[in-house]
């Protein structure tokens, strides 16, 4: 077999899934869908097996440069498979309780995970655009599915527009860069930035569109104005989904444009960073104190939070990269847990997306306030829950790369952070209930949501294993 | 022996924190199984305490007991752990204090009392761990974790104001000690280590110290608390449980205490000489300054916090007069017997402020009030109580034969080596002291019977009586012979003042 091929067969395998699942549920009369639901588990397993299976141990190019497989390709796989794959547990229980179950949740979920996986292995700025644009439609769709919904139609309105813009700007950006360069293969841009005749200022300019185009994706200010929209109007199953697995994938895209591509003009993309990540962490953490809605509230601090995990790209090291990567797997830790929360809460058709939704809950189920409690705690950046792992560790890639300022300003914003993540243990722990209805869940969704608590905890009182795994992703 | 292999250190750690999970996983429904269990516990973690105590080496100064084994390689963050001079008293104090919160929880506690065993135990397991750690961020992840049940003490248990003092408390500490984080960043990229006593022996230039001494003093002087940063401290105080106010007063500000003699002081000696004439001079504000915010306040409670705040100015006196007193005279005997008294002051400070907040406590359960109008004449009700009151309320006001004496006096007396006025405004305390003590004391326990409800009060029963009658004799045992204390940490620290009379600049 072509050896192409082999490199990206966890890839071609998906899309053949994904199609296959898409007929799987054209075909089946189950008001229930559970043939859909348990083809695309397997389907995610299967992908899952096959990246460990061709677990590159060095780097592999394929397809004249635009495709790579690599350490950090194949570890980010694998995490947005796993990811995608618990989310899809959630969801399922969440589309049965609101009564909206359909086939297409899953198969466009399927190929979002698809584009994630190309945006991750892209190695030329053409198969970054595919994948991103293969992802963002698909989310898009998966936003609007809801269609009686009012908030959903509009955040779906919101997020393709401005979503559009952003894949404009990127596009541009990739045309000047293309155009000074004369190609769209990372490794070659790199290379010819560094010969003279390259003019810097162009160069600059076409960087500041991609920058931007990558900041829309992770949502940091000032162009984060579609996130609280869209993780409010979103069904909540979609907003978890949209907050996790693909934020990886955007990591994934900044590592290749900004490090694999850009690394020459290391010094300029840093100080664009520096006004982004203090700005975000700045109206992600204040603006989320005066928010009611609980959806709302972790979008603007899921602003901050790309804010904080920004600063590790400014350490503008390989083990700071490491940190960012750590930061964003913790964070997908925290949020999946944060909104299975929600989902868990909401019943018979409602969402429980208030603050107040949460009164009382340790009487009302004191091992779920806890496992809210830790990760409440764990996105504060408490010891010993994993989420101060993932604050030191940047912390102490920036202050190894002389930027003890900025980390003295993330940490000030962090303390204005935890504020807000207090109240809600406060209303957990220290406010009486409004109605002692029992919280009734599945088995499955009960027993993934406490692992996810118990994980927090544990990967907090050990994070060497993490920690090692993102040093070595990003060594090489 | 079989004991000197056991890794004892951890087991003071781990011993309550499993012992709290497991009161947890016991529940409510069996109130005095949890109640039994967790008082077995603080006792078994008291015993450890002792024999530690009794296989200390006191004539060596440095770190004994050492366990050190990897936990984060890639940047060499280790599970160090070890226990000086400084530490071991301090690790006494914090076991002895959990015996008598849980008695004093004994029936006083009616919601959720296995949450509140749990919270207690898991606190002490911590509080243990900040005295016992050896590596800046085994250090960090202590003192943060512990913010954690404290939170949730004052938060559930606490009085109607609880909700703002609570999450005023955890801001206020917590934006202390993010600073010192980014201090042992910053530590680690010059030295190359989180190991603390490689931190000591580091070389950093001036400039560099007096940033991290300012980054330590943050986090340390929210805890103690220093005047200006205090504010925490009497709302933290007035809402919490009796059992919160106690560990609060008796070991949490100790904490503070600690981490200057663990940290400022020898990380950033020259940075602590640099500001050491700042320090003494807030230190003397809180103590005469504070002293008199407390003679006017009318809440019992509020008044033994803003007396904390004085009596640990004594503290902090005490750990900055070496720096003058060493320019002044050129010997350090009267540097480590300021530093001896500041330590002194401490423990003495821990058992005299959780005696009074317990005695506070026993009337609080009885009239449901902490205010003084609503007292007087509580001694014809209640005699005994007002016996045992008494003695605390002495000793706390620094009578001679009593425990809050002793490191007071050694404070005074070696703060005369650097200037008359110093010791002077800082003598003012015993008369502040015994004038805001003695009148409340007399309002609250003197004169005719005022109210009904006075009238009907009960005097205390065995189990008061018995957490009263432990104190007493503690305090009143180191009043008298101090010797157990000052024998364990002299060598500590007079290797302490060695090494921070030397600088580190290079």
């Amino acid at each position: 077999m072509n050896v192409d091929l082999i490199i990206i067969l966890p890839e071609i395998i998906l899309l053949a899934l994904a199609c296959l699942v898409l007929m799987v549920d054209a075909f089946s009369k189950d008001p229930l869908h559970l043939l859909t639901y348990w083809t695309t588990q397997a389907s995610l397993l299967v992908v899952m097996a096959l990246v460990l299976f061709y677990f590159p141990y060095k780097a592999q190019v394929a397809f004249n440069g635009s495709f790579v497989s690599d350490y950090m390709s194949a570890i980010l796989k694998v995490l947005m498979c796993g990811i995608t794959s618990v989310v899809f547990l959630y969801s399922y229980e969440y589309l049965k309780e609101h009564k909206f179950l359909k086939g297409e949740y899953f198969v466009l979920g399927l190929f979002a995970v698809l584009g994630m996986m190309i945006m991750t292995s892209a190695y030329s700025l053409l198969s970054v655009y595919l994948g991103l644009e293969l992802l963002s439609l698909s989310l898009y769709a998966m936003v609007a599915m809801q269609r009686e919904s009012k908030a959903a139609s509009e955040a779906a309105m919101k997020y393709f527009v401005l979503g559009a813009i952003a894949s404009g700007m990127l596009l541009y950006g990739i045309s000047i860069i293309y155009g000074l360069t004369g190609s769209l293969d990372l490794l070659t841009i790199s290379e010819r930035i560094n010969v003279d005749n390259v003019s810097h200022m162009h160069l600059i300019y076409g960087m500041i569109f991609l920058i931007v185009g990558i900041a829309f994706k992770l949502g940091a200010a000032p162009f984060h104005m579609w996130v609280p929209d869209v993780y409010q109007g979103a069904p909540t199953s979609v907003t978890l989904f949209i907050s996790t697995a693909p934020k990886l994938a955007a990591f994934a895209m900044a590592m290749r444009v900004l490090v694999d591509g850009l690394m020459p003009l290391v010094s300029d993309w840093q100080s664009i960073l520096i006004i982004l990540a203090v700005l975000s962490m700045a109206t992600g953490n204040i603006i989320a104190i005066a928010q009611t809605n609980m959806k709302r509230m972790l979008a603007y601090s899921t602003i901050a939070h790309i804010g904080f995990f920004f600063l590790g790209f400014i350490a503008g090291t390989a083990s700071g990269f490491s940190a960012s990567m750590f930061y964003i797997i913790s964070y997908e830790l925290m949020t999946m847990g944060a909104f299975g929360m929600i989902i868990l809460l909401g019943r018979n058709g409602l969402e429980a997306d208030m603050l107040f939704d949460f009164k009382g809950l340790s009487q009302r189920s004191p091992w779920f306030a806890f496992v809210m409690l830790c990760i409440m705690f764990s996105m504060a950046g408490v010891p010993p829950f994993l989420g101060f792992w993932s604050k030191w560790f940047v912390l102490q890639e920036l202050v190894a790369s002389g930027f003890v300022e900025i980390a003295v300003i993330a940490v000030l914003f962090s303390i204005i952070g935890v504020y807000y993540y207090l109240r809600i243990i406060k209303l957990m722990y220290f406010d009486e209930p409004d109605s002692m209805t029992t919280i009734k869940t599945s088995k499955k969704m009960h027993f993934v949501l406490s692992i996810n608590g118990i994980l927090i905890l544990v990967l907090g009182l050990a994070p060497n294993i993490l920690m090692s795994l993102c040093l070595m992703a990003l060594a090489g | 022996m079989l004991l000197n292999n056991l890794p004892i250190l951890s087991i003071l750690i781990y011993t309550p924190i499993i012992g709290g999970v497991w009161a947890l996983i016991v529940g409510d429904r069996q109130e005095q199984t949890v109640k039994y269990f967790s008082l077995a516990v603080s006792i078994i973690t008291f015993i450890f305490a002792v024999i530690l105590y009794c296989q200390f080496d006191p004539s060596y100064g440095g770190m004994q007991f050492i366990e050190e084994s990897d936990w984060i390689k890639a940047f060499d963050i280790k599970y160090h752990l070890g226990v000086d001079g400084i530490a071991l008293p301090l690790i006494m104090l914090t076991s002895f204090t959990t015996i008598l919160v849980i008695l004093a929880a004994w029936e006083v506690i009616e919601k959720h009392i296995s949450y509140y065993m749990c919270a207690f135990l898991i606190l002490t397991g911590l509080m243990n761990g900040v005295f016992l750690a050896l590596d800046a961020i085994l250090f960090y992840v202590f003192w943060e974790a512990m913010l954690i049940p404290m939170f949730l003490i004052i938060g559930i248990w606490g009085g109607p104001n609880r909700v703002y003092a609570t999450i005023k408390f955890f801001l206020y500490t917590f934006l202390g000690s993010v600073f010192m984080l980014v201090a042992f960043l910053y530590l680690y990229t010059t030295v190359g280590s989180f190991n603390i006593e490689a931190l000591h022996d580091a070389p950093l230039s001036l400039t560099v110290q007096k940033f991290i001494f300012v980054a330590f003093f943050l986090a340390f002087a929210v805890k103690i608390p220093m005047w200006p940063i205090h504010t925490w401290l009497p709302d933290a105080h007035v809402e919490a449980p009796t059992g919160g106010s106690v560990i609060l007063a008796a070991v949490m500000l100790k904490m503070g205490g600690y981490g200057f003699l663990r940290l400022s002081l020898p990380i950033t000696p020259d940075g602590s000489a640099y500001f050491g004439d700042a320090m003494i001079v807030l230190s003397l504000i809180a103590i005469v300054y504070i002293g008199f915010v407390a003679l006017v306040q009318e809440d019992m409670k509020k008044l033994i916090a803003y007396s904390s705040i004085s009596h640990m100015g004594f503290v902090t006196l005490g750990f900055f007069l070496p720096f003058s007193i060493f320019t002044a005279s050129g010997s350090s005997s009267g540097a480590i017997m300021g530093m001896e008294g500041a330590m002194m002051q401490m423990i003495s400070h821990g058992f005299i402020s959780a005696a009074m907040f317990l005695c506070v406590g026993v009337m609080y359960d009885r009239i449901h009030s902490r205010m003084i109008k609503d007292y007087g004449g509580v001694v014809n009700t209640m005699p005994y109580f007002a016996a045992f009151m008494m003695l605390f309320a002495m000793s706390n006001a620094g009578l001679p034969g009593t425990s809050g004496f002793v490191g007071e006096f050694l404070v005074i007396l070696s703060s005369f080596e650097t200037s008359f006025w110093v010791a002077f405004t800082a003598a003012i305390t015993l008369i502040l002291g015994a004038a805001y003590t003695l009148w409340m004391y007399k309002r609250v326990v003197f004169g005719e019977v005022t109210s009904e409800s006075i009238a009907q009060l009960e005097d205390i029963n065995m189990r008061e009586a018995f957490i009263l009658f432990l104190l007493a004799v503690v305090v009143l045992i180191f009043g008298i012979w101090p010797e157990p204390i000052f024998e364990v940490m002299h060598a500590t620290v007079e290797k302490l003042i060695e090494h921070i009379i030397h600088t580190k600049i290079l």
